[in-house]
């Protein structure tokens, strides 16, 4: 047996004056777009598991400073266009970057200062 | 059953219908669910509310949780899978209504 | 990116085998151009580090706590609840807590496994991010979040299933749970024949990630 085949029918229930769904609320949606799932793995790099390793400690219960609720509405609000040209792990940083901006724990000034920091020294590292 | 001063309005077998909303914003019922009719399998207990926490609010009060399971061949018309098959979701009550006293699934 | 040390080449001025160390001082660096969104989480964690949320040997004590989970933490559990009904019934109720009577830190996110049977097949999925229980079998494969599997899975799971090679019967019902809310889950699978001589660890042996996930069911031989 296979549904392979299968167009995306409209939902029966859904009106029709309804907008779709959101880009990141997947199921069943943009079917004939969709393709065989890619089982090709990457072993994560160092620096995802950094964004993965400030994520939990920013929200665990002693700091509490975001939720992983927030997480995600920062990806969602990156726009359609995140999940096409970013990573995962790009996607995460970009949402944990602007939520601590807006709670004020990061400040704009301070942050684009040390980014070139950064750049700098990996620059002359190289 | 009750937490934290929160009671379920749901119990399992309760047939449901999740609402056919669609507003901006996050939350945690997918598109593909809205509107259709499901069965309460299990009261899974109450959570602070996501579609609160998002926008960094404390999420009360609290919301109930149920897992809620949809046939496969109601929610897509044109299911080619086995008649058997099935879909659970976690879904909020605040997302639920109860099916109607004779009301056709 | 984790090619073994003497497999590819730097494009450093060192040579081969009398470089006396064992790495460069920026291994994220080496393999990749440097992308904006390394240099804003390396910004981001030492602004973080200055401002006293956390030190930098929490963020290592995190870095660390991350890569100690792996599937071989759930593949111990199924093992057990193969073997011992009790606490099977104990991990069908509450995997988090069962995992701490076997000395396994499943964190707090609560996780529920779902329990492959004779009749029922089930799978998970996050159709809305990519929830996966990674604090007990750590980080989800690529392709766990990828658009064309969170797509199609609540949609045609049977075909997704053939793909990872696994054909299920018309008669066993194929559940898909799709991980939207604070519970996050994996399949307890079937034990497979053949194994009955086996001792718990050999049998933890046999049990894959993606029998974990529901992805794919296991073979006595541990073949896929």
């Amino acid at each position: 047996m296979t549904d392979s085949d299968n167009k995306a029918s409209p939902l029966p229930s859904a009106p029709l004056s309804s907008p779709g769904p959101r880009h990141h609320d997947m199921g069943g949606q943009g079917m004939k777009d969709a393709g065989p799932v890619d089982q090709v793995e990457h072993d994560y790099a160092p620096w995802e598991k950094r964004v993965d390793a400030i994520m939990r400690l920013v929200s665990d219960r002693k700091r509490k400073l975001m939720t992983v609720d927030e997480l995600r509405r920062g990806i969602e609000d990156l726009g359609p266009g995140a999940y096409e040209d970013y990573s995962y792990y790009e996607r995460w940083i970009s949402s944990i970057t602007n939520v601590l901006i807006e709670k004020g724990v990061l400040k704009i000034d301070e942050l684009g200062r040390r980014m070139e920091d950064v750049r700098a020294r990996w620059e002359q590292a190289k | 059953m009750t937490a934290a001063g929160v009671s379920a309005r749901f119990t399992e077998g309760d047939r449901v219908r999740v609402r056919a909303a669609y507003p901006p914003g996050h939350m945690r019922t997918p598109f593909f669910i809205r509107g259709h009719v499901g069965t309460v399998i299990r009261f899974v207990g109450t959570y602070a509310n996501p579609e609160e926490l998002a926008y960094g609010r404390d999420g009360k009060p609290k919301q109930p949780l149920y897992w809620v399971s949809f046939p496969q061949s109601d929610l897509w018309q044109d299911y080619s899978g086995s008649p058997k098959d099935t879909t659970i979701v976690d879904v909020f009550e605040s997302w639920l209504d109860p099916l109607d006293a004779g009301e056709a699934s | 990116m984790t090619a073994p040390h003497d497999d590819h080449d730097h494009g450093h001025d060192h040579g081969d085998e009398d470089w006396p160390y064992p790495h460069p001082k920026q291994p994220d660096l080496e393999d990749g151009p440097v992308s904006e969104h390394m240099i804003m989480t390396e910004a981001v964690a030492e602004l973080l580090i200055d401002k006293d949320i956390f030190s930098a040997g929490e963020l290592r004590e995190m870095l660390e706590s991350i890569d100690s989970k792996s599937p071989a933490e759930g593949a111990r559990m199924v093992a057990r609840a193969w073997t011992d009904p009790d606490f099977k019934a104990r991990m069908l109720d509450d995997v988090n807590a069962a995992a701490e009577e076997i000395g396994i830190d499943a964190g707090t996110i609560p996780i529920r496994v779902m329990e492959n049977t004779a009749l029922v097949h089930n799978v998970i999925v996050c159709t809305l991010c990519s929830c996966y229980p990674r604090l007990l079998i750590g980080l989800p494969p690529d392709w766990y979040k990828s658009r064309n599997y969170r797509t199609r899975m609540v949609r045609e799971p049977r075909a997704v299933l053939a793909e990872f090679g696994t054909e299920i019967s018309d008669d066993v019902e194929v559940r898909v749970h799709d991980s939207t809310a604070d519970l996050r889950y994996m399949v307890l699978p079937m034990r497979p024949d053949g194994a009955d001589g086996l001792d718990e660890d050999s049998l933890a042996a046999l049990v894959t990630r993606d029998s974990m996930i529901g992805v794919s069911v296991l073979k006595p031989d541990n073949q896929k």
